[in-house]
């Protein structure tokens, strides 16, 4: 019970549902809506020279200053994406954690969800070649299986 | 001289690996004698690389700098543990860390697989031979671990300090007992394949080998994520690196065939598939290797790189994958079908399992590597991080968590799912009820957190729920349910135990995820913070020098709503060799909930910058995963993989239907 009040707390008390990390005190923004949203682009452009870290994750000075470039484009008025675009301008595609939809990533976004497609149509298609034992019903055993059955149980011919 | 003599084991080794290869493939219907060859050479490879294995400890723990190896990543002032750890924190040791637990392997079904027939027996032991004769080969003639230094340097340079961790003494054993152990999956695939012994029994005596790999691989990832929590500073506990990808692509992979082995094992269905699978998790345990030795990616993980030794390894990931995979494209049609069943059943259910695991398997592995081959072939760089995985791995686990429940409670052959909703009713019930609770507390709002708590409890449940059932608790007298509880089979417990797991991992990570408080703040002795119901008083710094690295101590007093206090401290370091600064944060458990404070950089006057995150049942993440292990281990005590497989009566049942089941 006292877990569940503390994440009663916790839930309270949360500043933003995504953390900042390696981020300094003096780089925070007043607004916290504002600092919110910049938490929110942080999270989702890459630190270039680390691996495979958020720049509100790193605590690399590249980090630290592209931290402050998003936090003065939404000052500045900037929405969300036109911030984000000001930062890929400036250095890339490889800055986006989560890449664009577009024909050079279209094989990986489409990749995962055509597998499950066709690996449901391979599962339906054979499926129904095995049609008489799925419409033989619940608990009603075909034919086949009866004599099957019945020879299992006959007594052993010695 | 100790070092030649383990130098020389070694390379004795690749020669016995080498000859019990070709002797084992060569005259695999050769019967006793050459199984009891091939099972000596096995025992031997064991005890050779244990001896070279054994020559690097004692050189790393004697401080014997004439080793290149040790000179440079071992240090006289370092801790002991540190020091024979640090035997494979180095890319040439971790080499023949991974040979010791393919050789440790071999050896354990030499001498606990007297039971399989001696054709299928020698053909096993002859791949992983192989497999030993290739690595140890890669690592004699390209990353040789014996290299000499003359003369010895006075001291060496020490071990990389983030790697100066007890994690280092847990983490890689632990993770590379799983990720090699599924080659023993692999070569009774490649053993079927040749011998086209491949049956009811195949599984069950594989198996034991999967489970086994499968749990060591779960604490594996587990414990590195664990170690990455504390260690990183800021309470991340999984960052889809292509390296964290490279481990949890084998464990998807050997999640599938557990469940496949199952099906093969009970109706001698599936086969095709399972054979695929148990090449498949090994091939990606390969692939891994590749990715995080040959210096393609660069992490914490991959030490020094060397893009010759990427070349070799890729080499040898091409052979053998290449090589299984064509076996497996001449052999597979031989295969005759097992057991019928309809599309609602045990084996339905479990065949779903393996296309959503299987299809997330295929979501990270096109999001590992699909970087790397846009660059090679487009030039162009994109990166492929977490919101990626979350959003398309994700998208594919919500659908498997939500049927996962009612998969043991299916009959085999047709099940009735009607009736097994019924039984779940509780399950379902109590899920809700528990949802509702956490969605009142935390607001109620359009979220998917809530949904996310939902779907943790409903799969805790619906694990129970099976063992309810089975029990008949509340349908019969206590004593009676109580009997028959303890009665079941051990693998029904274990079932429900690892399912359990699972729930109680999902639970953490979308609590922690959703709900974590954070305050990033300077604060100067004396000062106090608030967090989460916590409060905060600094109390003050010191210094507190380490054996081989100066700390500064940042002391606090922490305050629970309740009104209990706790001390606690947390460290920034410098190493003395190489002057790398680290963080040890602080971490204290409140139920199954964390406060993780960090002390950053020291700003104006005696003030510093001090970072605090509440994370709400961060722990239950890990506990999940040491829940789903346990389940494993439990599994493994059960009778039926003790006794003998069962042999086919001469004259078979009557096949009902000729029709394909795969």
């Amino acid at each position: 019970m006292k877990s569940l009040a503390a994440l009663a707390i916790a839930v309270l008390l949360a500043l933003t549902p995504t953390a900042s990390f390696a981020v300094n005190p003096d780089e925070l923004l007043a607004d916290p809506v504002l600092e919110a949203r910049a938490e929110a682009i942080g999270t989702s452009l890459r630190c270039l020279v680390c691996q495979n870290e958020s720049i509100e994750a790193s605590d690399a000075d590249l980090a630290h200053d592209l931290r402050v470039l998003v936090r003065e484009r939404l000052k500045a008025g900037d929405t969300d994406d036109q911030a984000k675009q000001y930062i890929v301008d400036r250095y890339g595609e490889f800055v986006l954690l989560q890449p664009v939809f577009a024909p050079h990533t279209l094989i990986l976004w489409l990749a995962a969800p055509a597998l499950i497609v066709i690996g449901a149509l391979v599962l339906f298609i054979t499926g129904r070649r095995r049609k008489p034992l799925a419409t033989a019903g619940s608990n009603v055993l075909s034919a086949e299986e009866i004599e099957a059955l019945e020879k299992l149980s006959a007594p052993p011919e010695r | 001289m100790i070092i030649e003599l383990g130098h020389f084991a070694l390379i004795l080794a690749f020669a016995v690996a080498a000859v019990s290869t070709i002797v084992g493939f060569a005259f695999w219907r050769n019967g006793e004698r050459i199984t009891l060859y091939v099972r000596q050479a096995a025992v031997l490879q064991f005890l050779l690389v244990a001896a070279a294995f054994g020559a690097l400890i004692n050189a790393f723990v004697t401080a014997d700098f004439s080793l290149s190896l040790a000179y440079q990543h071992d240090h006289s002032l370092m801790p002991l543990i540190y020091k024979v750890t640090s035997v494979w924190g180095s890319h040439e040791g971790s080499m023949v860390l991974w040979i010791s637990i393919l050789v440790a392997f071999g050896a354990a079904v030499a001498v606990f697989g007297r039971r399989l027939p001696q054709d299928l027996l020698t053909l096993v032991l002859a791949t992983q031979s192989l497999l030993v004769a290739a690595f140890a080969g890669f690592t004699i003639f390209t990353s040789n671990p014996f290299l000499r230094l003359n003369p010895a340097p006075l001291d060496g340079q020490d071990l990389n300090p983030v790697l100066q961790d007890i994690g280092l003494a847990v983490h890689p054993p632990l993770l590379y007992t799983g990720y090699v152990g599924f080659s023993i999956c692999f070569s009774f695939a490649i053993a079927a394949l040749i011998s086209g012994r491949i049956d009811a029994a195949w599984a069950r005596w594989v198996r034991p080998w999967t489970l086994l790999a499968w749990c060591f691989l779960t604490l594996g990832i587990a414990m590195g994520s664990y170690w990455a929590y504390y260690t990183l500073g800021w309470g991340g506990w999984w960052f889809w690196d292509p390296v964290e990808n490279a481990s949890f692509m084998p464990w998807l992979a050997g999640t599938a065939l557990l469940h496949s082995a199952l099906v093969m094992e009970k109706r001698n269905a599936l086969k095709i598939w399972t054979i695929f699978l148990s090449i498949i998790t090994f091939s990606l345990s390969l692939l891994g290797t590749f990715l995080v030795r040959s210096g393609v990616l660069t992490s914490i993980h991959t030490f020094a790189s060397d893009p010759r030794r990427g070349i070799v390894i890729l080499v040898l990931l091409a052979l053998f994958i290449g090589g299984a995979f064509t076996l497996f494209a001449l052999r597979a049609s031989a295969l005759r079908v097992g057991g019928l069943f309809a599309p609602i059943s045990r084996e339905g259910a479990l065949i779903l399992n393996n296309l959503f695991l299987a299809t997330g398997l295929a979501a990270v592995l096109v999001g590992t590597l699909y970087p790397l081959i846009l660059e090679a072939v487009a030039g162009k760089t994109i990166s492929v991080g977490a919101p990626f995985f979350n959003l398309t791995f994700g998208a594919l686990m919500v659908p498997l968590l939500l049927l996962l429940p009612f998969g043991p409670l299916l009959a085999w052959k047709r099940a009735d799912v009607v009736a097994v909703t019924q039984r779940l009713a509780a399950a379902i019930a109590l899920a809700l009820v528990c949802a509702v609770i956490v969605f009142t507390l935390a607001g109620w709002s359009i979220s998917l957190a809530p949904l996310g708590v939902l779907l943790g409890f409903w799969v805790a449940f619906g694990a129970i729920a099976e063992l309810v059932d089975r029990a008949k608790i509340g349908r019969i007298a206590p004593a009676e349910s109580w009997r028959r509880l303890v009665g079941l089979p051990r693998s029904a417990w274990s079932t429900a135990i690892a399912h359990f797991g699972v729930g109680v991992s999902v639970m953490g990570i979308v609590a922690t995820s959703a709900w974590a408080g954070e305050l990033i703040t300077t604060m100067a002795p004396g000062q106090t913070a608030m967090l989460s119901g916590y409060t905060i008083h600094f109390d003050g710094v010191d210094d507190q020098p380490g054996p081989n690295y100066d700390a500064t101590r940042g002391l606090f007093t922490v305050t629970e709503q309740g009104g209990g206090t706790r001390q606690i401290e947390a460290e920034k370091r410098v190493y003395t060799v190489s002057q790398q600064p680290t963080t040890q944060a602080s971490i204290n458990t409140y139920g199954f909930s964390q406060l993780y404070l960090q002390l950053g950089e020291k700003g104006q006057g005696n003030a510093f910058v001090v970072r605090i995150w509440f994370k709400p049942f961060v722990t239950l993440i890990w506990l999940g995963a040491i829940i789903m292990a346990f389940a494993g281990f439990l599994s493994l005590t059960d009778r039926r993989l003790r006794v003998g497989a069962p042999r086919r009566a001469a004259a078979e049942a009557p096949q009902p239907v000729p029709e394909a089941a795969e």
